[in-house]
């Protein structure tokens, strides 16, 4: 469920295709760095990977299911750049393999889904890590909230490719904040799998886990009078164990997390109610729009274009996301409240 | 790894379609693809015309309308949104059956409809004459770069194995009881796939070692770089060049 062809124009198209293709260039450059002259093989598996993540379905709650998107997740396991070239090749092949994506629009998913998640993700998550005690358990959450804002970035993104070049006359306001307010809450669902997935990671084996390197401590020997030596530089398992993340924390972090997006976003959103974004939100982009992952939260710049203000249809749609996704946490805290009494 | 060389959407055959080289046809197709997105929505002349080409190319691969329909579903959720279109679009309005629609919006959710239904059928075409192996290969004389390339393949070849993994681990999942309900499952889910990768990564450091240990170097050399017929060339041409034939003629007539 990817952007088909034709619903962005062809100069735009053709755009993001070079971006696109700029932008694997100097991945391919960078990835040798992280990887060396392992990179095909074990980015082909960490490709495989992905594409089978997101076949795995996890429910979001109100009776639907999401699943993975995965560009948060890869940068964080394999590195940024190695993560650019997996989610380009598990794009491309989707798209001429399985004719899930337009074949003009392989640049657009490209820049979307396998540049955007990841720089975002990627970013957002080197910025937590650096407010975090120098743990491997701290790339859980670094995580997790990376995955988080990479969803509504990318979706922020797509608004714009398609105010630029979009086949199609829809206020480029309420689109927008339609879009934030859905991938805050698909953010959420990717958050939750991401923080989830790498916290197993990191507990089995954090060497593998690419955000995590320098974060373990030195490895040390106990020499026969007791004393601490530095062991000597090479591979080694790490010495503590890692704190595993809590989905109550997830949750609740992911809750203020959204509560204060949406907060900016009610507080920058000014009048003109229609009912425009009421529809859209309850019927069109939900299904069409699941996948995308966002880019820029410079609201404020944009809230102006064509004239037209981010309306107060889209304060509504934001503060019934936010209502919704009040009700799932309080659901899913009273079930794994539940289920922890069951397991103790 | 009996399914490494077909794929999901590959149908068998010996048709000319199958017989032509992988990069010869993605070539087409992007070509034919870009004059289509170019087109201007309301040549609806140019569309039926697209339309007609993509029948006869689908007549020439034997591939069966039923195959190509079915394998349509992708594009639903983008056929909801351009039956949208017409409700939630600004501008002048027009009253279609009682219903007060955006004539903007009625020719956007057109335009997204019919590009995006040409588009799919296009890419089923293709990866339903051409299998995993001859598109790589394809990729590689199109002079992508190798390193990509070289990803895409070990992607084809073990997304398989690695789905066949995830597959045992649900079935293990649930020969316990688990059931995938509700948010709370997340925890389990999402523990299978942290395993699921570490899985996959080992196998690719063991891929990595079995191959160094056969001569790997840092490059898979180009198994096969015949030139392509120029006649070869001509067939594929003709699907591009007969779209913008058509673009063109149906701007005369407009």
């Amino acid at each position: 469920m990817h952007v088909p062809d034709g619903f962005l124009n062809a100069p735009t198209s053709v755009a993001t295709g070079a971006v696109a293709a700029a932008c694997i260039a100097v991945a391919l450059r960078k990835a040798r760095e992280e990887l060396d002259e392992r990179t095909a093989p074990l980015a082909g598996l960490t490709a495989a990977f992905v594409f089978a993540g997101q076949m795995i379905n996890f429910p979001v709650g109100i009776g639907t299911s999401g699943h993975l998107m995965g560009g948060a997740l890869a940068a964080v396991l394999v590195g940024p750049w190695t993560a650019v070239l997996v989610l380009s090749v598990v794009l491309m092949v989707q798209s001429l393999l399985f004719a899930d994506g337009g074949l003009t629009a392989l640049g657009t998913n490209i820049t979307l889904i396998g540049i955007t998640t990841v720089v975002a993700g990627w970013l957002v998550t080197r910025a937590v890590l650096a407010l975090l005690p120098k743990r491997p358990g701290s790339v859980v959450p670094a995580a997790a909230l990376g995955a988080f804002v990479s969803v509504p970035v990318a979706a922020a993104v797509f608004v714009v490719l398609f105010a630029a070049g979009g086949e199609a006359n829809l206020p480029f306001g309420p689109l927008l904040a339609t879009m934030l307010g859905w991938h805050l809450l698909i953010g959420i669902g990717e958050a939750l799998i991401t923080g989830l997935t790498v916290s197993a990671v990191v507990a089995v084996r954090p060497d593998l886990v690419y955000a995590a390197r320098g974060l373990r401590p030195a490895l040390q020997l106990r020499q026969a009078d007791g004393t601490l030596i530095p062991a000597p530089a090479g591979p080694g398992p790490s010495a503590s164990g890692t704190p595993r993340a809590s989905l109550r924390g997830l949750l609740i972090g992911g809750g203020l997390m959204a509560a204060l997006i949406a907060g900016a976003l009610s507080f920058l959103a000014s009048a003109s109610p229609d009912g425009l974004e009421r529809v859209a939100e309850s019927e069109g982009f939900a299904d069409s729009a699941r996948e995308h992952t966002f880019g820029n939260f410079s609201l404020a710049e944009y809230g102006e274009i064509g004239g037209i203000p981010v309306g107060l249809a889209g304060l509504v749609g934001v503060v019934i996301t936010a209502g919704i996704a009040v009700v799932v946490f309080r659901f899913v805290r009273r079930r794994a409240a539940r289920q922890q009494n069951v397991s103790t | 790894m009996s399914s490494a060389h077909s794929h999901l959407l590959y149908r068998h055959g010996d048709s000319l379609l199958h017989r032509l080289p992988a990069h010869a046809k993605v070539l087409a197709l992007v070509g034919f693809m870009l004059v289509v997105v170019a087109t201007p929505r309301e040549r609806f002349l140019a569309f039926a015309g697209y339309a007609a080409l993509l029948a006869v190319v689908a007549v020439v691969a034997a591939v069966p309308v039923r195959f190509i329909v079915t394998r349509m579903v992708v594009e639903v959720p983008f056929v909801v949104f351009a039956l949208l279109l017409p409700v939630i679009s600004g501008g002048p309005r027009v009253d279609v059956l009682g219903l007060s629609l955006s004539e903007d919006g009625l020719l956007a959710g057109w335009n997204i409809l019919a590009k995006g239904t040409l588009g799919v059928v296009a890419a089923i075409l293709l990866a339903a004459t051409t299998d995993a192996r001859a598109l790589l290969i394809g990729l590689q004389r199109l002079r992508l770069p190798a390193r990509l390339v070289e990803i895409a393949a070990f992607m084809v070849r073990y997304a398989d194995v690695v789905i066949s993994d995830m597959q045992r681990m649900r079935i293990a999942r649930e020969s316990r009881g688990f059931q995938g309900r509700h948010l709370g499952h997340l925890r389990v889910v999402a523990q299978s796939a942290g395993a699921l990768f570490i899985r996959s990564y080992e196998r690719g450091e063991r891929v990595h070692l079995a191959m160094l240990s056969r001569g790997y170097t840092g490059a898979m050399p180009l198994v096969d770089d015949a030139p392509v017929a120029p006649a070869a060339w001509a067939t594929v041409a003709t699907l591009p060049v007969g779209a913008a034939v058509l673009a063109v003629a149906s701007g005369w007539l407009a």
